[in-house]
């Protein structure tokens, strides 16, 4: 085993040309990696994470400071850097009209493996990523997972001593997440040095060293552990709630004594200030029981950026209470009915059922390719279905599309505004489409330029705002026109915790008015918020209730209280059991 | 509903000048082909070089000669000494024609009995080559005419209707209107939408009360504006800057850009609506632009064009307005003339955008 | 295992990234569609819809005088194989074909033409109007007239038993192309024309397909070199470039019998010089702007249109005025255009070709050279 430091930097400072000399992507960073561990890189989207990973992979020059890599210069030493680093891009860097097989052999030329070595190796790699089935179909039609690990063994032939993962997680499912890590930690307990940046921090809590970024600024370095032994005491879970739970969510965040909190299926997790007692007097009339739980490593980030959201949104003040005309049944404001698509031979969506109340979030969760966006698309009349009913609002979306669409707000998974107009005209120009005109357009893109505090970047091309703000800008053009529904697909992918809190603020006040929400999501804190859970597995829906219900259904001696990660794979896997035991497929 | 479809010309309209880059990508085209493919485009023969082999040491061969230097169409003259002379400058092109003067020219020609000049036309070059032998031709046979004395019983009266001097630019400046505001209306309307839709902004507007109609006029109107801007701006020039005289009715030649850009617009929308990536939308716009140039006439008359290929002539928008602009600057189009051609182009622009919007309709069912 | 640290250039490495950029071209339906269905539908529209041989002109022939001579002129626009006449009193039954373009020229015989004639005194006259819109037809017209006038003295003076032999004749000989059809000199230049959308539009989409797709990234993070890099773009697109020319020869030989008098050998050395300026031409807009669609677009007015336009391949260059012929000596295709038509229809003619080629390599070296120097192996810069 090769022990010792594979990284070392010391007071590196990076801005790109089109920046000033203030505004750093990087700020005197320091960073040391060992070999045989993973390291983790967390931070918010713009913390410089990325930045950090081009310079160690020599595709930088940085403006100051020593880095030092496998004892190389990246910069001068490039070529002989780049044979023992592998280094996986945030879009894997697969070429997708070319094979599994190509891909490999293609990398596996560059980096000057040949003959024996060769083989030996695309066996273990495949027999490690289980691809072996699927060598010869073309990158571009794998699953998100699948393409991950593809990537992956791509970066690892020519076994590199170290290995740099740009946040390789995301956009992949809990369960291809899940055996990534295996795979990855198989790989440092060899000896291999990993870097693994990511925006997740129960990701980064489970590598075993740790670097939080924040800003271009390293404001911790060291274990993991150390920050979460440091919250020790200040985490407690608020249960048996009586009453909405959303709004002691917001009245728990309102108090001095609370950083941060978050929904978790019944009950609400807090984050204490340091110091304090749990706020028995203040909430316990509403959460009789409220006991102390583990402390993650969210929360201590939280704690290190000075605390969450406050579970205030601006919005709430400026929303009408949603009113069901007469016709509509506030039991099924959204309603799918034997809703079946095909493609060719495939059914992506098979028979699936479902309805939402008024007021409900309704989460669509599935592994990737199962067919949860499919039928996503087909409720927000994006998509026709091959037969049976998607309802909303009481209308057919297949009659009278025009008049169904007014009545929702649709919010993509990737950021589709336009990036080459400003804030202003982007809002504007979503007002006029529906309909709003004169005084009541400016009144709306004023009010939402100050509830979701854009006003700062008015004039900013929407293209280059922070993650974050595009977010917001999106939900504002959403919601342009007060709809009833709103449609989120993967509305907090990629994105950091404080940005996802604030985000689901503003969700939970709209809640709080009437809107109805239906979301898809991967991640499993924004399953907790959810009222029910549909998940989609294999083009039907296999389980639907709210999380603590699921979570319940898989509880056993062995796992007495999962995670609804834990419930996800569970349900996944009995499925496939149950198949497995009526039709011998596996 | 108008609001609506206002609203999204305006954001159109501003996503296309909303950088100096986009503008410049715009207008820098404009430009420099409003400079250089006035003077470029042209099938005259000016400063033509000619080889001559002269046999005849008399003065009358030396006159002859003469006139052909003095002659504007032509530059350089190479005087060379042998046959072998007169095909090697050819075959070297230094002389787009060859000309051998026999040794019995002068006697002949005093004498009255007919004597032939010998022209060797490089073949390779074969319309340059023509129009200069067709203007040698006629200095030989003036000069001929002269020396015998002999007077002809009646003459040829030429007169160039339109253009009376045959001046080039007079020609090239009505049709580039045409020709370059192709270029910008399909780039608003069948690039941007499939922009669009890679971006993933398509399905966003989808999902608003937006029908594909809305959305195509949506498209369609800044297209047309676009089309009609630049348009106007070559007509302003050539009117202005190169003299091209406007002999029709203003009100004329913008109804015609305007029928133009309808119909460019639904063949824009049309590339957009079987595209699925902006890749293919480009190659989608080349290969109608393309041939669409090439069959309106402007390169070369439709009378020359096998039937198949006239026909499709028939179809070329292009073709159309090319003729309504020339005959409205050059021929003082009147009604009865710019009827049939703008119907043409009215009836090219129903069928497109019928098509077009059959396709998108379809698409955002299904 | 086989690792050497410090190699340099590898030959290993530039065929794995050659195998890899064929089969993408292999597997893009719209890369195959440019290289072979685009040259063939180009040559087709440029060797049929670019015809300049005037076949048949039609030509209106006004008889204001109805006189024996007029009559006799008639009879010689009748029997003319060049015009499609179509005879009238007035010219004013003619004005609107003739200003719709249906009718390219008209010829008068003035009332007075018999009268004028029987005179003797030579003031006849017959009047030819063409359609100036259109100069290059226009010239046409007036000559097709001047030969049906020569043919009319003849007829006249044949009836009178007269000789009319002009003292002065001119006998055209064509060297080269002695059918003299423009499809035989098109077609060789729409070649480069086809050539240069293969070269240029298809590379300016490749490199900055891998910047906009993020594998740009994962290829630099690994040792390949920028020699590499850029020849493994440049050799399967000039693979592609070759098929290509081999697919417009044989269409151009064996389907439009355009005579083929040069030799392959040097067909091919012009057809790599040119390659190279435009795969160079192509694969620099495409490192500049690292986005397909201004690559694109920048390919479609640096490399098209210049090809069109100012290649010689249409217009003359030595009538364009002198800042443009200026211009055009920065276009390589102005120099394939020169060396495709000598090769096609007069052989290998050192005199022309030699120039020419050095020319072309010149501007392969340029390009190629300054794409490589604008190539960076990091992120930034």
């Amino acid at each position: 085993m090769a022990a010792g430091l594979a990284v070392s930097i010391r007071g590196l400072t990076h801005h790109y040309a089109g920046q000033g000399a203030e505004e750093h992507a990087l700020d005197d960073v320091a960073l040391s990696v060992d070999r045989g561990v993973i390291t983790g890189l967390a931070g918010p989207d713009g913390a410089g994470k990325t930045t950090l990973m081009r310079l160690m992979a020599g595709l930088l020059k940085p403006v100051s400071g020593e880095i030092e890599v496998l004892g190389l210069d990246p910069l001068h030493a490039a070529s002989e850097l780049h044979l023992r680093v592998g280094y996986m891009p945030q879009k894997f860097g697969l070429y997708e009209d070319l094979t599994v097989m190509e891909n490999l052999v293609l990398y596996a030329d560059l980096r000057g493996v040949t003959g024996a070595a060769r083989q030996a190796q695309f066996e273990r790699l495949l027999d490690f990523t289980d691809l072996h089935r699927f060598t010869g179909r073309l990158a571009g039609k794998l699953s998100g997972g699948m393409k991950q690990k593809l990537g992956l063994a791509c970066t690892l032939v020519g076994q590199p001593e170290l290995l740099l993962l740009d946040e390789p997680g995301v956009g992949v499912d809990p369960i291809s997440r899940r055996e990534l890590w295996r795979m990855v930690q198989a790989l440092a307990a060899d000896g291999m040095a990993v870097v693994w940046a990511t925006a997740y921090l129960e990701e980064a809590e489970r590598c075993d060293a740790l670097c939080l970024m924040n800003a271009g600024r390293v404001i911790f370095a060291g274990a993991p552990g150390e920050q979460i032994a440091r919250m020790r005491g200040r985490s407690v879970l608020a249960c048996d709630i009586r009453g909405n739970r959303r709004h002691f969510l917001r009245r728990a965040l309102g108090l001095p004594g609370v950083i941060d909190g978050v929904i978790q299926g019944d009950a609400v997790r807090l984050v204490l200030a340091e110091g304090q007692a749990p706020p028995v007097a203040e909430l316990g009339e509403d959460a009789p029981r409220i006991v102390p739980v583990e402390p993650r490593l969210e929360d201590a980030f939280i704690d290190l950026v000075g605390g969450g959201p406050d579970g205030r949104s601006a919005l709430a003040g400026t929303l009408a209470e949603v009113a069901l005309p007469d016709h509509v049944d506030p039991e099924a404001v959204i309603r799918a009915h034997d809703l079946t698509r095909r493609f060719g031979d495939f059914v992506a969506t098979d028979h699936v059922s479902f309805s939402v109340r008024r007021g409900e979030i309704f989460g669509l969760l599935g592994p990737n390719g199962a067919g949860k966006s499919t039928t996503f698309r087909m409720m927000c009349g994006l998509l026709a279905p091959t037969s049976g009913e998607a309802q909303v609002m009481g209308i057919d979306l297949k009659h009278s599309a025009p008049e169904a669409r007014q009545n929702l707000g649709y919010m993509a998974q990737k950021f589709s505004l336009y990036g080459n107009l400003g804030v202003e005209r982007n809002l504007r120009f979503f007002a006029g489409i529906y309909g709003l005109s004169g005084r009541s357009r400016d009144r709306k893109v004023a009010q939402m330029l100050e509830s979701f505090e854009l006003d700062r970047y008015r004039r900013t091309q929407a293209g280059e705002l922070p993650l974050g703000f595009k977010q917001r800008l999106s939900l504002a053009c959403a919601l342009m026109h007060e709809p009833p529904l709103l449609f989120l697909d993967e509305p907090t992918s990629g994105v950091d915790p404080v940005t996802r809190r604030e985000f689901w603020s503003h969700i939970n006040a709209l809640v709080d008015r009437g809107v109805t929400v239906m979301v898809t999501t991967h991640f499993m804190d924004e399953a907790e918020y959810c009222d029910r859970i549909g998940l989609v597995y294999r083009g039907r829906l296999i389980a639907v209730g709210p999380p603590d219900d699921l979570k319940r259904q898989v509880a056993d001696a062995a796992l007495p209280d999962p995670t609804f990660e834990d419930a996800f794979i569970r349900l996944i896997e009995r499925d496939d059991a149950a198949r497995a035991a009526a039709g011998g497929v596996p | 509903m108008w609001r609506r479809i206002l609203t999204l010309i305006a954001k159109e309209l501003a996503q296309l000048l909303s950088s100096r880059r986009n503008v410049a990508m715009l207008m820098m085209p404009l430009l420099v082909q409003l400079v250089v493919f006035p003077f470029a485009t042209t099938l005259e023969v000016r400063s033509a070089a000619i080889a001559i082999l002269n046999e005849d040491p008399g003065a009358e061969a030396v006159e002859l000669v003469n006139r052909i230097a003095a002659a504007s169409a032509f530059g350089t003259l190479h005087p060379v000494h042998s046959e072998a002379g007169l095909e090697q400058a050819i075959d070297a092109q230094k002389a787009l024609l060859g000309l051998r003067i026999p040794p019995d020219f002068s006697r002949k020609l005093l004498e009255g009995t007919p004597v032939t000049v010998q022209a060797l036309i490089d073949g390779r070059k074969s319309n340059a080559a023509q129009i200069a032998f067709s203007y040698i031709r006629g200095i030989t046979s003036t000069f001929a005419d002269e020396r015998a004395g002999q007077v002809l019983p009646a003459r040829i009266e030429r007169r160039n209707l339109y253009n009376p001097n045959l001046d080039y630019k007079w020609f090239v400046l009505p049709s580039l209107v045409a020709i370059i505001s192709t270029i910008g209306c399909l780039l608003v309307t069948a690039l941007s939408l499939a922009r669009e839709r890679e971006e993933g902004t398509y399905d966003q507007l989808l999902v608003t009360p937006l029908t594909p109609g809305y959305i195509m006029v949506g498209k369609a109107v800044p297209g047309i504006l676009v089309a009609m801007v630049q348009a106007s701006v070559i007509a302003a020039a050539a009117v202005f800057l190169y003299g091209v005289p406007f002999t029709g009715q203003l009100w004329m030649l913008l109804l015609a850009m305007f029928a133009y850009a309808l119909a460019l617009s639904g063949v824009g929308l049309l590339i957009s609506a079987i595209s699925a990536s902006q890749q293919q939308a480009f190659l989608g716009v080349f290969c109608f632009m393309v041939p669409s140039v090439v069959l309106s006439g402007y390169l070369a008359p439709v009378e020359n064009m096998p039937a198949p290929l006239q026909m499709l002539s028939a179809v070329n928008p292009l073709t159309h307005f090319i003729a309504l602009s020339k005959g409205i600057f050059l021929k003082g189009f009147g009604l009865a003339e710019v009827v049939p051609a703008v119907s043409a182009l009215f009836a090219i622009a129903a069928v497109t955008l019928f098509v077009a919007h059959r396709v998108f309709d379809r698409q955002a069912r299904s | 295992m086989t690792r050497t640290p410090h190699e340099g250039f590898s030959l290993r490495r530039l065929r794995a990234l050659c195998i890899k950029e064929t089969k993408q071209i292999l597997r893009d339906p719209s890369s195959l569609l440019i290289a072979v269905l685009l040259p063939v539908v180009l040559l087709f529209i440029f060797g049929f819809g670019i015809s300049l041989d005037t076949n048949r002109l039609s030509l209106g022939i006004v008889l204001e005088d109805q006189g024996v001579e007029a009559q006799r002129f008639a009879a010689v626009a009748a029997g003319s194989p060049y015009i499609t006449p179509r005879f009238a009193r007035t010219r004013a039954e003619l004005a609107t074909p003739m200003a719709e373009g249906a009718l390219r020229g008209l010829i008068v015989i003035p009332p007075d033409f018999g009268a004028r004639l029987a005179a003797g005194d030579g003031s006849a006259r017959i009047q030819v109007l063409t359609d100036g819109s259109e100069p290059n037809t226009a010239n046409f017209v007036a000559s097709y007239a001047q030969g049906l006038f020569e043919s009319w003295l003849h007829a006249r003076a044949d009836a009178r038993g007269l000789s009319a032999d002009p003292p002065v004749s001119l006998e055209p000989r064509y060297w080269f192309n002695p059918s003299t059809e423009s499809r035989n000199f098109l077609i060789p230049g729409s070649i480069a024309v086809v050539m240069t959308i293969i070269g240029a539009l298809l590379t300016s989409l490749v490199v900055a397909r891998e910047w906009e797709r993020g594998t740009m990234e994962a290829l630099l993070a690994t040792p390949v070199r920028r020699a590499e890099l850029l020849l493994s773009k440049a050799l399967p697109y000039y693979g592609l470039g070759l098929i290509a020319m081999a697919v417009c020869v044989v269409i151009a030989v064996v389907l439009m019998h355009v005579p083929l008098r040069g030799s392959i050998a040097m067909l091919f050395v012009a057809t790599s010089l040119f390659l190279g300026s435009v795969l160079g031409i192509g694969l620099l807009l495409s490192t500049l702007t690292r986005n397909q669609f201004n690559a694109a677009l920048a390919a479609l007015n640096a490399a098209f249109l210049p090809a069109v336009m100012l290649s010689g391949l249409i217009f003359e260059i030595s009538s364009m005025p002198a800042f443009v012929q200026a211009v055009t000596l920065i276009v390589p295709a102005r120099y394939f255009v020169t060396v495709m038509q000598t090769l096609f229809q007069a052989g290998d003619i050192a005199a022309i070709l030699l120039p020419n080629l050095l020319f072309l390599l010149v501007s392969a070296l340029f390009w190629l050279g300054l794409t490589a120097r604008r190539t960076r192996m990091r992120l930034d810069g």
